[in-house]
Protein backbone atom coordinates (compact mmCIF):
# COMPACT_ATOMS: atom_id res chain seq x y z
CA UNK A 1 0.00 0.00 0.00
CA UNK A 2 1.82 3.43 -0.77
CA UNK A 3 2.44 4.91 1.78
CA UNK A 4 1.69 9.20 2.33
CA UNK A 5 3.01 11.62 4.28
CA UNK A 6 2.43 15.54 4.84
CA UNK A 7 4.91 17.86 6.04
CA UNK A 8 3.96 21.73 7.02
CA UNK A 9 6.35 24.13 5.56
CA UNK A 10 5.07 27.23 6.90
CA UNK A 11 7.80 28.99 8.41
CA UNK A 12 10.57 26.77 7.66
CA UNK A 13 13.38 27.57 5.96
CA UNK A 14 14.77 25.20 2.98
CA UNK A 15 17.29 23.15 4.70
CA UNK A 16 15.25 21.50 7.15
CA UNK A 17 12.65 21.52 5.34
CA UNK A 18 14.50 19.06 2.56
CA UNK A 19 15.93 17.16 5.48
CA UNK A 20 12.20 16.15 5.94
CA UNK A 21 11.55 15.41 2.65
CA UNK A 22 14.72 13.40 2.40
CA UNK A 23 13.33 11.37 6.32
CA UNK A 24 10.44 10.69 4.75
CA UNK A 25 11.82 8.99 1.55
CA UNK A 26 14.48 6.86 3.96
CA UNK A 27 11.29 6.05 6.30
CA UNK A 28 9.92 4.29 2.20
CA UNK A 29 6.97 7.80 1.58
CA UNK A 30 5.69 6.77 -2.13
CA UNK A 31 3.94 10.15 -1.54
CA UNK A 32 5.05 13.42 0.04
CA UNK A 33 2.49 16.21 0.54
CA UNK A 34 4.20 19.42 1.17
CA UNK A 35 1.29 22.34 2.62
CA UNK A 36 2.29 26.27 2.69
CA UNK A 37 5.33 26.26 0.83
CA UNK A 38 6.26 30.15 0.32
CA UNK A 39 8.99 30.67 -1.97
CA UNK A 40 11.57 28.05 0.30
CA UNK A 41 14.34 27.41 -2.46
CA UNK A 42 16.13 23.79 -3.36
CA UNK A 43 13.24 21.92 -2.87
CA UNK A 44 13.68 17.79 -4.10
CA UNK A 45 17.80 18.54 -4.58
CA UNK A 46 19.15 15.93 -5.56
CA UNK A 47 16.31 13.67 -4.38
CA UNK A 48 16.84 10.05 -6.16
CA UNK A 49 14.34 7.18 -6.28
CA UNK A 50 10.24 7.76 -7.70
CA UNK A 51 8.27 9.56 -4.87
CA UNK A 52 5.63 11.79 -5.58
CA UNK A 53 6.10 15.25 -4.08
CA UNK A 54 3.59 17.29 -3.77
CA UNK A 55 4.09 21.19 -3.68
CA UNK A 56 1.10 23.43 -2.18
CA UNK A 57 1.76 26.77 -2.14
CA UNK A 58 4.68 29.15 -4.23
CA UNK A 59 7.68 26.85 -4.82
CA UNK A 60 11.08 28.71 -4.44
CA UNK A 61 13.95 28.88 -7.09
CA UNK A 62 15.88 26.35 -8.21
CA UNK A 63 12.69 23.58 -7.64
CA UNK A 64 14.32 19.75 -8.08
CA UNK A 65 17.97 21.06 -9.12
CA UNK A 66 20.02 17.48 -10.05
CA UNK A 67 16.72 15.65 -9.12
CA UNK A 68 17.18 12.13 -10.51
CA UNK A 69 14.00 10.17 -10.90
CA UNK A 70 10.92 11.76 -8.92
CA UNK A 71 7.53 13.31 -9.90
CA UNK A 72 7.46 16.91 -7.87
CA UNK A 73 3.77 18.26 -9.07
CA UNK A 74 3.58 22.09 -7.61
CA UNK A 75 0.39 23.55 -7.37
CA UNK A 76 0.94 27.16 -7.94
CA UNK A 77 3.70 28.77 -9.10
CA UNK A 78 7.17 28.62 -9.28
CA UNK A 79 10.29 30.80 -9.19
CA UNK A 80 13.59 30.81 -11.31
CA UNK A 81 15.03 27.53 -12.55
CA UNK A 82 12.79 25.02 -11.69
CA UNK A 83 14.02 21.31 -13.15
CA UNK A 84 18.09 23.19 -13.13
CA UNK A 85 20.35 20.57 -14.38
CA UNK A 86 17.80 18.04 -13.43
CA UNK A 87 19.30 14.72 -14.26
CA UNK A 88 15.47 12.63 -14.42
CA UNK A 89 12.10 12.24 -13.29
CA UNK A 90 9.73 14.74 -14.02
CA UNK A 91 8.49 18.60 -12.74
CA UNK A 92 4.90 19.41 -13.40
CA UNK A 93 3.67 22.99 -12.48
CA UNK A 94 -0.06 24.00 -12.24
CA UNK A 95 0.91 27.76 -12.41
CA UNK A 96 3.31 29.58 -14.22
CA UNK A 97 7.45 30.09 -13.71
CA UNK A 98 10.29 32.57 -13.40
CA UNK A 99 13.25 32.86 -15.55
CA UNK A 100 15.89 30.31 -16.96
CA UNK A 101 12.95 27.25 -16.46
CA UNK A 102 14.88 23.58 -16.87
CA UNK A 103 18.12 25.83 -16.92
CA UNK A 104 20.77 23.24 -18.59
CA UNK A 105 18.65 20.48 -17.83
CA UNK A 106 20.04 17.21 -18.54
CA UNK A 107 16.76 14.60 -18.60
CA UNK A 108 13.94 14.13 -17.54
CA UNK A 109 10.74 16.66 -18.22
CA UNK A 110 9.51 20.14 -17.19
CA UNK A 111 5.99 20.26 -17.70
CA UNK A 112 4.50 23.96 -16.77
CA UNK A 113 0.80 24.77 -17.47
CA UNK A 114 1.04 28.51 -17.25
CA UNK A 115 3.57 31.02 -18.73
CA UNK A 116 7.79 31.25 -18.32
CA UNK A 117 9.78 34.02 -17.86
CA UNK A 118 12.79 34.84 -20.09
CA UNK A 119 15.86 32.35 -21.05
CA UNK A 120 12.75 29.48 -20.94
CA UNK A 121 15.50 26.03 -21.67
CA UNK A 122 19.07 27.97 -21.40
CA UNK A 123 21.65 25.35 -22.16
CA UNK A 124 18.93 22.51 -22.03
CA UNK A 125 21.41 19.54 -23.47
CA UNK A 126 21.57 15.89 -24.23
CA UNK A 127 23.56 12.93 -24.26
CA UNK A 128 22.68 9.55 -25.81
CA UNK A 129 19.49 8.46 -24.47
CA UNK A 130 19.33 11.18 -22.19
CA UNK A 131 16.74 14.12 -23.48
CA UNK A 132 15.48 16.47 -21.73
CA UNK A 133 11.99 17.92 -22.42
CA UNK A 134 10.29 21.43 -21.66
CA UNK A 135 6.83 21.81 -22.27
CA UNK A 136 4.69 25.08 -21.61
CA UNK A 137 1.33 25.26 -22.30
CA UNK A 138 1.11 29.37 -22.52
CA UNK A 139 3.93 32.10 -23.39
CA UNK A 140 7.40 32.04 -23.35
CA UNK A 141 9.32 34.93 -23.09
CA UNK A 142 12.54 36.56 -25.06
CA UNK A 143 15.79 34.31 -25.46
CA UNK A 144 13.98 31.05 -25.38
CA UNK A 145 16.29 28.07 -25.97
CA UNK A 146 19.42 30.20 -25.13
CA UNK A 147 22.89 28.86 -26.12
CA UNK A 148 20.56 25.51 -26.40
CA UNK A 149 22.56 22.32 -26.97
CA UNK A 150 19.99 19.19 -26.73
CA UNK A 151 16.76 18.11 -25.77
CA UNK A 152 13.06 19.26 -26.94
CA UNK A 153 11.70 22.71 -26.32
CA UNK A 154 7.62 22.45 -26.62
CA UNK A 155 5.88 25.50 -26.40
CA UNK A 156 2.05 25.10 -27.08
CA UNK A 157 0.78 29.12 -26.57
CA UNK A 158 -2.45 27.80 -25.60
CA UNK A 159 -4.01 31.17 -24.72
CA UNK A 160 -2.84 32.17 -28.34
CA UNK A 161 0.38 34.19 -26.55
CA UNK A 162 3.70 34.33 -27.73
CA UNK A 163 6.02 36.77 -26.41
CA UNK A 164 9.30 34.95 -27.30
CA UNK A 165 11.96 36.76 -29.77
CA UNK A 166 15.56 36.20 -29.98
CA UNK A 167 14.75 32.92 -30.48
CA UNK A 168 17.39 29.99 -30.23
CA UNK A 169 20.06 32.68 -29.65
CA UNK A 170 23.28 30.60 -29.54
CA UNK A 171 21.34 27.33 -30.34
CA UNK A 172 23.87 24.57 -31.42
CA UNK A 173 21.90 21.53 -30.58
CA UNK A 174 18.04 19.57 -29.66
CA UNK A 175 14.87 21.40 -31.81
CA UNK A 176 12.15 24.24 -30.32
CA UNK A 177 8.80 23.26 -31.58
CA UNK A 178 6.05 26.02 -31.21
CA UNK A 179 2.14 25.94 -32.27
CA UNK A 180 1.58 28.13 -34.98
CA UNK A 181 3.65 30.45 -37.04
CA UNK A 182 6.47 31.99 -35.68
CA UNK A 183 7.80 34.82 -37.59
CA UNK A 184 11.04 34.61 -38.81
CA UNK A 185 12.27 38.11 -37.07
CA UNK A 186 11.48 36.17 -34.16
CA UNK A 187 14.47 33.95 -34.56
CA UNK A 188 18.21 35.03 -33.34
CA UNK A 189 21.26 34.49 -35.72
CA UNK A 190 21.76 31.22 -35.09
CA UNK A 191 18.34 29.55 -35.45
CA UNK A 192 16.68 28.63 -38.56
CA UNK A 193 12.89 27.55 -39.32
CA UNK A 194 12.61 23.62 -40.22
CA UNK A 195 9.01 22.35 -41.36
CA UNK A 196 7.54 19.98 -38.76
CA UNK A 197 7.48 16.32 -40.68
CA UNK A 198 5.37 13.65 -40.01
CA UNK A 199 8.15 12.01 -38.10
CA UNK A 200 8.85 14.89 -36.27
CA UNK A 201 4.57 14.89 -35.32
CA UNK A 202 4.61 11.64 -34.56
CA UNK A 203 7.50 12.24 -31.98
CA UNK A 204 6.03 14.87 -30.45
CA UNK A 205 2.70 13.32 -30.12
CA UNK A 206 3.44 11.41 -26.89
CA UNK A 207 4.60 14.43 -25.23
CA UNK A 208 2.05 16.72 -26.29
CA UNK A 209 -0.39 13.59 -24.94
CA UNK A 210 1.47 13.31 -21.53
CA UNK A 211 1.29 17.07 -20.93
CA UNK A 212 -2.64 16.89 -22.17
CA UNK A 213 -3.12 14.58 -19.44
CA UNK A 214 -1.22 15.88 -16.82
CA UNK A 215 -3.32 19.42 -16.65
CA UNK A 216 -6.90 17.84 -18.01
CA UNK A 217 -6.72 19.02 -21.63
CA UNK A 218 -7.96 17.78 -25.12
CA UNK A 219 -5.28 16.43 -26.54
CA UNK A 220 -6.15 15.66 -30.09
CA UNK A 221 -6.49 19.39 -31.61
CA UNK A 222 -3.25 20.42 -30.22
CA UNK A 223 -1.21 16.99 -31.82
CA UNK A 224 -3.11 18.39 -34.93
CA UNK A 225 -1.86 21.83 -34.73
CA UNK A 226 0.23 23.62 -36.83
CA UNK A 227 3.34 24.39 -35.36
CA UNK A 228 6.88 25.82 -36.32
CA UNK A 229 10.21 23.76 -35.73
CA UNK A 230 13.85 25.86 -35.25
CA UNK A 231 16.51 23.79 -34.66
CA UNK A 232 20.38 24.95 -35.03
CA UNK A 233 21.61 26.46 -38.69
CA UNK A 234 24.80 24.83 -37.55
CA UNK A 235 26.89 23.18 -34.77
CA UNK A 236 29.11 25.32 -34.18
CA UNK A 237 27.04 28.84 -34.57
CA UNK A 238 29.58 31.41 -33.00
CA UNK A 239 32.69 29.68 -35.16
CA UNK A 240 33.03 32.69 -36.76
CA UNK A 241 32.52 34.73 -33.61
CA UNK A 242 34.77 34.15 -30.75
CA UNK A 243 37.48 32.01 -33.36
CA UNK A 244 39.72 32.47 -35.98
CA UNK A 245 40.71 29.46 -38.43
CA UNK B 1 21.73 39.71 -6.13
CA UNK B 2 19.15 41.80 -3.89
CA UNK B 3 16.24 41.47 -2.99
CA UNK B 4 13.40 44.87 -3.60
CA UNK B 5 9.99 45.22 -2.40
CA UNK B 6 7.67 48.08 -2.98
CA UNK B 7 3.94 48.43 -2.01
CA UNK B 8 1.87 51.33 -2.96
CA UNK B 9 -1.62 52.14 -1.59
CA UNK B 10 -3.64 53.86 -4.47
CA UNK B 11 -6.37 55.30 -1.91
CA UNK B 12 -3.34 56.35 0.35
CA UNK B 13 -4.32 53.98 3.03
CA UNK B 14 -1.69 53.47 5.88
CA UNK B 15 0.48 50.72 6.60
CA UNK B 16 2.95 49.92 9.04
CA UNK B 17 6.06 48.82 9.06
CA UNK B 18 5.33 45.39 9.87
CA UNK B 19 4.19 43.21 6.69
CA UNK B 20 7.06 45.38 4.89
CA UNK B 21 9.56 43.71 7.43
CA UNK B 22 8.18 40.34 6.56
CA UNK B 23 8.12 40.79 3.29
CA UNK B 24 12.01 41.39 3.20
CA UNK B 25 12.75 39.02 5.37
CA UNK B 26 11.18 35.99 2.83
CA UNK B 27 14.28 37.45 0.44
CA UNK B 28 17.12 36.22 3.13
CA UNK B 29 18.45 33.93 0.38
CA UNK B 30 19.08 37.39 -1.72
CA UNK B 31 20.81 39.25 1.30
CA UNK B 32 24.51 38.97 2.98
CA UNK B 33 23.35 40.93 6.32
CA UNK B 34 25.78 43.43 5.17
CA UNK B 35 22.74 45.89 4.38
CA UNK B 36 19.35 46.58 4.48
CA UNK B 37 16.80 49.42 4.58
CA UNK B 38 13.14 50.57 4.27
CA UNK B 39 11.99 54.14 3.15
CA UNK B 40 8.40 55.38 3.52
CA UNK B 41 6.53 57.94 2.16
CA UNK B 42 3.39 59.63 4.49
CA UNK B 43 5.11 58.98 8.15
CA UNK B 44 5.77 62.38 9.23
CA UNK B 45 2.15 63.97 8.96
CA UNK B 46 2.80 66.55 11.55
CA UNK B 47 5.52 68.09 9.81
CA UNK B 48 4.38 67.37 6.44
CA UNK B 49 5.27 71.25 5.40
CA UNK B 50 8.88 70.36 6.05
CA UNK B 51 11.48 68.64 4.46
CA UNK B 52 12.57 65.63 6.61
CA UNK B 53 16.14 65.64 6.81
CA UNK B 54 17.57 61.68 8.28
CA UNK B 55 21.36 61.99 8.73
CA UNK B 56 23.87 60.05 10.09
CA UNK B 57 26.34 61.58 12.21
CA UNK B 58 29.83 59.53 13.14
CA UNK B 59 29.62 61.52 16.15
CA UNK B 60 26.73 63.58 16.25
CA UNK B 61 28.80 65.61 19.62
CA UNK B 62 31.24 66.63 17.07
CA UNK B 63 29.60 66.87 13.88
CA UNK B 64 26.08 68.32 14.50
CA UNK B 65 27.42 71.82 14.51
CA UNK B 66 28.24 72.31 11.07
CA UNK B 67 25.12 70.55 9.58
CA UNK B 68 23.25 73.26 11.78
CA UNK B 69 24.99 76.06 10.82
CA UNK B 70 25.13 75.21 6.85
CA UNK B 71 21.10 74.35 7.62
CA UNK B 72 20.06 77.40 9.28
CA UNK B 73 21.97 80.38 6.35
CA UNK B 74 19.39 78.08 3.79
CA UNK B 75 16.15 78.15 6.19
CA UNK B 76 14.47 77.17 9.50
CA UNK B 77 14.89 74.11 11.16
CA UNK B 78 11.35 73.54 12.81
CA UNK B 79 12.49 70.87 14.71
CA UNK B 80 14.95 68.11 15.06
CA UNK B 81 15.82 64.89 17.31
CA UNK B 82 17.49 61.47 17.68
CA UNK B 83 15.82 59.37 15.45
CA UNK B 84 14.57 56.65 17.95
CA UNK B 85 15.99 53.23 18.01
CA UNK B 86 16.73 50.27 19.80
CA UNK B 87 19.76 48.55 20.24
CA UNK B 88 19.46 45.18 18.40
CA UNK B 89 22.59 42.28 19.66
CA UNK B 90 23.90 41.61 15.78
CA UNK B 91 23.85 45.13 14.53
CA UNK B 92 27.02 47.06 15.22
CA UNK B 93 26.19 50.49 15.87
CA UNK B 94 28.60 52.99 14.23
CA UNK B 95 26.92 56.13 13.88
CA UNK B 96 24.02 58.42 15.24
CA UNK B 97 21.18 59.06 12.81
CA UNK B 98 19.60 62.04 13.29
CA UNK B 99 15.99 64.05 11.91
CA UNK B 100 15.58 67.13 10.91
CA UNK B 101 12.09 68.71 9.78
CA UNK B 102 13.68 71.77 7.71
CA UNK B 103 11.90 74.05 6.28
CA UNK B 104 14.27 76.25 2.94
CA UNK B 105 13.75 79.84 2.55
CA UNK B 106 12.37 79.62 -1.33
CA UNK B 107 13.69 83.36 -1.75
CA UNK B 108 17.16 82.05 -2.02
CA UNK B 109 16.49 80.10 -5.14
CA UNK B 110 15.60 83.53 -7.24
CA UNK B 111 14.45 82.06 -10.49
CA UNK B 112 14.04 78.31 -10.19
CA UNK B 113 11.32 76.58 -10.85
CA UNK B 114 11.05 74.53 -7.90
CA UNK B 115 13.36 76.68 -5.50
CA UNK B 116 12.87 74.73 -2.55
CA UNK B 117 14.39 71.26 -4.11
CA UNK B 118 16.82 72.95 -5.59
CA UNK B 119 18.01 74.40 -2.12
CA UNK B 120 17.50 70.79 -0.84
CA UNK B 121 19.51 69.07 -3.91
CA UNK B 122 22.12 71.80 -2.99
CA UNK B 123 22.11 71.37 0.49
CA UNK B 124 22.58 67.00 0.54
CA UNK B 125 25.19 67.59 -2.16
CA UNK B 126 27.12 69.89 0.16
CA UNK B 127 27.00 68.27 3.44
CA UNK B 128 27.53 65.23 2.15
CA UNK B 129 30.99 66.23 0.36
CA UNK B 130 32.03 68.49 2.45
CA UNK B 131 30.55 67.88 6.13
CA UNK B 132 32.83 65.51 7.56
CA UNK B 133 31.12 62.43 9.48
CA UNK B 134 27.72 63.43 9.11
CA UNK B 135 25.77 62.41 5.93
CA UNK B 136 22.19 62.87 4.57
CA UNK B 137 20.45 59.77 3.33
CA UNK B 138 16.76 61.22 2.79
CA UNK B 139 15.77 64.65 2.95
CA UNK B 140 11.97 64.68 1.38
CA UNK B 141 8.42 65.98 2.75
CA UNK B 142 6.81 63.35 4.48
CA UNK B 143 9.13 60.50 3.92
CA UNK B 144 12.20 58.68 5.58
CA UNK B 145 15.19 56.04 4.77
CA UNK B 146 15.88 54.05 7.56
CA UNK B 147 18.77 51.69 6.59
CA UNK B 148 21.77 50.15 8.06
CA UNK B 149 24.55 47.49 7.86
CA UNK B 150 22.64 43.87 8.65
CA UNK B 151 20.09 41.79 8.10
CA UNK B 152 16.28 43.35 7.38
CA UNK B 153 15.13 42.43 10.61
CA UNK B 154 17.75 43.61 12.47
CA UNK B 155 17.88 46.73 10.87
CA UNK B 156 13.70 46.99 11.16
CA UNK B 157 13.89 46.35 14.81
CA UNK B 158 16.26 48.89 15.37
CA UNK B 159 14.55 51.96 13.59
CA UNK B 160 11.07 49.74 14.97
CA UNK B 161 9.63 50.31 12.01
CA UNK B 162 6.59 48.92 12.91
CA UNK B 163 6.30 52.24 14.75
CA UNK B 164 5.89 54.17 11.07
CA UNK B 165 2.77 54.39 8.82
CA UNK B 166 3.25 55.24 5.20
CA UNK B 167 1.18 54.21 2.03
CA UNK B 168 4.50 53.89 -0.02
CA UNK B 169 7.16 51.42 1.19
CA UNK B 170 10.41 50.44 -0.40
CA UNK B 171 12.63 48.22 1.09
CA UNK B 172 16.12 46.45 -0.18
CA UNK B 173 17.60 43.22 1.04
CA UNK B 174 21.18 44.01 0.29
CA UNK B 175 23.94 40.60 -1.28
CA UNK B 176 27.07 43.20 -1.08
CA UNK B 177 29.08 42.58 -3.72
CA UNK B 178 31.48 45.55 -4.65
CA UNK B 179 31.66 48.16 -2.03
CA UNK B 180 32.02 48.32 1.97
CA UNK B 181 29.56 47.78 4.44
CA UNK B 182 29.08 51.33 5.59
CA UNK B 183 25.37 52.39 6.89
CA UNK B 184 24.85 54.45 3.96
CA UNK B 185 25.59 52.24 1.20
CA UNK B 186 22.54 50.03 1.55
CA UNK B 187 19.64 51.06 -0.49
CA UNK B 188 16.75 53.05 -0.51
CA UNK B 189 18.79 55.74 -1.88
CA UNK B 190 16.65 59.28 -1.17
CA UNK B 191 17.05 62.69 -2.78
CA UNK B 192 13.52 64.84 -1.80
CA UNK B 193 10.76 63.60 -3.69
CA UNK B 194 12.43 60.50 -5.19
CA UNK B 195 13.77 56.92 -3.72
CA UNK B 196 15.44 54.27 -5.49
CA UNK B 197 15.93 50.29 -4.72
CA UNK B 198 17.86 48.67 -7.18
CA UNK B 199 18.89 44.85 -7.61
CA UNK B 200 21.44 44.25 -9.86
CA UNK B 201 24.69 46.50 -11.19
CA UNK B 202 25.11 49.24 -14.14
CA UNK B 203 27.64 48.93 -15.84
CA UNK B 204 27.26 51.78 -17.53
CA UNK B 205 27.60 53.38 -14.17
CA UNK B 206 30.99 55.42 -15.24
CA UNK B 207 29.17 56.59 -17.82
CA UNK B 208 26.27 58.18 -16.42
CA UNK B 209 27.54 59.09 -13.34
CA UNK B 210 29.75 61.74 -15.79
CA UNK B 211 26.63 62.79 -17.40
CA UNK B 212 24.84 63.31 -14.09
CA UNK B 213 27.72 64.82 -12.63
CA UNK B 214 27.77 67.67 -15.59
CA UNK B 215 24.20 68.75 -14.68
CA UNK B 216 26.26 69.43 -11.08
CA UNK B 217 24.47 66.46 -8.96
CA UNK B 218 27.86 65.23 -6.98
CA UNK B 219 27.58 61.39 -6.41
CA UNK B 220 29.52 60.65 -3.15
CA UNK B 221 28.23 57.39 -1.91
CA UNK B 222 29.32 55.19 -5.62
CA UNK B 223 26.24 53.11 -5.62
CA UNK B 224 24.27 52.58 -8.75
CA UNK B 225 20.73 53.75 -6.73
CA UNK B 226 22.25 57.19 -6.10
CA UNK B 227 22.92 57.82 -9.63
CA UNK B 228 19.72 56.40 -10.87
CA UNK B 229 17.85 58.47 -8.23
CA UNK B 230 19.40 61.71 -9.46
CA UNK B 231 19.08 60.95 -13.43
CA UNK B 232 15.41 60.84 -12.50
CA UNK B 233 15.10 64.12 -10.67
CA UNK B 234 17.08 65.21 -13.63
CA UNK B 235 15.00 64.13 -16.25
CA UNK B 236 11.42 64.10 -14.28
CA UNK B 237 11.80 67.65 -12.33
CA UNK B 238 14.43 69.53 -14.33
CA UNK B 239 13.19 68.97 -17.92
CA UNK B 240 9.83 67.77 -17.44
CA UNK B 241 9.84 64.22 -18.75
CA UNK B 242 6.96 62.19 -17.82
CA UNK B 243 7.61 59.09 -15.89
CA UNK B 244 7.08 56.79 -18.54
CA UNK B 245 9.67 58.83 -21.28
CA UNK B 246 12.40 58.81 -18.56
CA UNK B 247 12.26 55.11 -18.08
CA UNK B 248 12.50 54.48 -21.35
CA UNK B 249 15.13 57.01 -21.66
CA UNK B 250 17.24 54.98 -19.06
CA UNK B 251 16.05 51.87 -20.33
CA UNK B 252 15.42 52.43 -24.10
CA UNK B 253 14.68 49.53 -26.30
CA UNK B 254 17.04 48.21 -28.89
CA UNK B 255 17.44 49.86 -31.85
CA UNK B 256 16.08 46.51 -33.55
CA UNK B 257 12.95 46.95 -31.32
CA UNK B 258 12.74 50.75 -32.26
CA UNK B 259 13.08 50.01 -36.19
CA UNK B 260 10.04 47.39 -35.81
CA UNK B 261 8.19 50.71 -34.72
CA UNK B 262 5.74 52.25 -36.30
CA UNK B 263 6.61 55.64 -37.81
CA UNK B 264 5.77 58.16 -35.21
CA UNK B 265 7.01 55.81 -32.50
CA UNK B 266 10.36 55.74 -33.85
CA UNK B 267 10.82 58.93 -33.89
CA UNK B 268 10.40 59.89 -30.55
CA UNK B 269 12.12 56.61 -29.31
CA UNK B 270 15.17 57.33 -31.80
CA UNK B 271 15.05 61.29 -30.10
CA UNK B 272 15.08 59.78 -26.60
CA UNK B 273 18.05 57.32 -27.46
CA UNK B 274 19.87 60.28 -28.95
CA UNK B 275 18.78 63.01 -26.46
CA UNK B 276 19.80 60.75 -23.72
CA UNK B 277 22.51 58.05 -25.04
CA UNK B 278 24.37 59.18 -21.64
CA UNK B 279 21.44 58.41 -19.40
CA UNK B 280 20.94 54.38 -20.97
CA UNK B 281 21.78 52.05 -18.10
CA UNK B 282 22.93 48.99 -19.15
CA UNK B 283 23.63 45.82 -17.08
CA UNK B 284 21.74 43.66 -15.30
CA UNK B 285 19.03 45.23 -12.81
CA UNK B 286 15.24 46.05 -11.46
CA UNK B 287 14.56 49.17 -10.31
CA UNK B 288 11.27 49.97 -8.23
CA UNK B 289 11.32 53.83 -7.50
CA UNK B 290 8.82 55.98 -5.70
CA UNK B 291 7.85 59.79 -5.18
CA UNK B 292 4.74 60.99 -3.20
CA UNK B 293 2.64 60.34 -6.02
CA UNK B 294 3.58 57.04 -7.69
CA UNK B 295 5.68 54.02 -7.57
CA UNK B 296 7.17 52.66 -10.62
CA UNK B 297 9.12 49.21 -11.41
CA UNK B 298 11.00 48.18 -14.30
CA UNK B 299 14.15 45.95 -15.72
CA UNK B 300 17.01 46.17 -18.16
CA UNK B 301 16.10 45.25 -21.67
CA UNK B 302 17.93 42.02 -21.54
CA UNK B 303 16.26 41.16 -18.46
CA UNK B 304 18.55 39.46 -16.32
CA UNK B 305 16.70 40.01 -13.08
CA UNK B 306 13.40 38.82 -11.71
CA UNK B 307 10.78 41.60 -11.36
CA UNK B 308 7.11 39.93 -9.93
CA UNK B 309 3.81 42.37 -9.76
CA UNK B 310 1.34 41.70 -7.72
CA UNK B 311 -2.08 43.40 -6.89
CA UNK B 312 -5.02 43.32 -4.62
CA UNK B 313 -7.68 45.89 -4.49
CA UNK B 314 -5.63 49.57 -4.06
CA UNK B 315 -2.21 47.67 -3.33
CA UNK B 316 0.36 47.50 -5.86
CA UNK B 317 3.28 45.28 -5.05
CA UNK B 318 6.40 44.81 -6.74
CA UNK B 319 8.92 41.98 -5.42
CA UNK B 320 11.91 40.01 -6.54
CA UNK B 321 9.72 36.99 -5.58
CA UNK B 322 6.07 36.34 -5.45
CA UNK B 323 6.84 34.67 -2.20
CA UNK B 324 7.45 37.93 -0.50
CA UNK B 325 4.55 39.77 -2.11
CA UNK B 326 1.99 36.56 -0.50
CA UNK B 327 4.31 37.09 2.92
CA UNK B 328 2.72 40.34 2.92
CA UNK B 329 -0.90 39.91 0.94
CA UNK B 330 -1.60 36.29 1.57
CA UNK B 331 -4.41 36.90 -1.08
CA UNK B 332 -3.47 38.63 -3.59
CA UNK B 333 -5.70 38.88 -6.90
CA UNK B 334 -3.34 38.75 -9.49
CA UNK B 335 0.65 38.13 -10.09
CA UNK B 336 2.19 38.86 -13.18
CA UNK B 337 5.69 39.35 -14.32
CA UNK B 338 5.65 41.86 -16.92
CA UNK B 339 8.16 41.45 -19.54
CA UNK B 340 11.60 43.95 -20.00
CA UNK B 341 10.97 47.22 -21.50
CA UNK B 342 7.05 47.31 -20.10
CA UNK B 343 7.34 49.39 -17.15
CA UNK B 344 4.89 49.10 -14.17
CA UNK B 345 3.55 52.42 -13.11
CA UNK B 346 1.31 52.95 -9.96
CA UNK B 347 -0.24 56.46 -9.68
CA UNK B 348 -2.13 57.87 -5.96
CA UNK B 349 -5.36 58.87 -6.41
CA UNK B 350 -5.90 62.43 -6.56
Amino acid sequence: MAKQITIDAKGVHYTPLNQQIRKAIDDGADEIVINNVLGQRFIGNGLRGNAVIRVNGVAGGDLAMFMSGPTVIVHGNAEHAPGNTMDSGKVVIHGSAGDAVAHSMRGGKVFVRGDIGYRGGIHMKQYEDQRPILVVGGSAQTFLGEYMAGGLLLVLALDGVMNAREIGSGIHGGEIVIRGNVDESRLAAGAKKMPLTDEDRARIAPVIREFAADFELDAEPLVNADYTRIVPASARPFAGKYTWE
Amino acid sequence: MCGIFGVMDRRRQMMDGSGIRQALSMMNERGSGEGAGYVAYGIYPEYQDCYALHVFFDRACENKAAVDATLEQWGVIEHDEAIPTCDQPNLRVNCTPWRYFFKPDASLAPGSASPEKDIITDLVMQINASVNGAEVVSSGKNVGVFKASGWPEDVADYYRIEDYEGYIWLAHNRYATASPELWGKPDPFNLHDWSVVENGKITTYGANRRYIESFGYNCSTGTDSEVITYLIDLLVRKHGLDIDLAIRALAPPYWEEIDRMPEAKQRLNQALRFAYGSATMNGPFTIVAANPEMMVGFTDRGKLRPMVVGECGDRLYIASEEAAIRAMEPNVESITRPGAGTPVIGRVAP
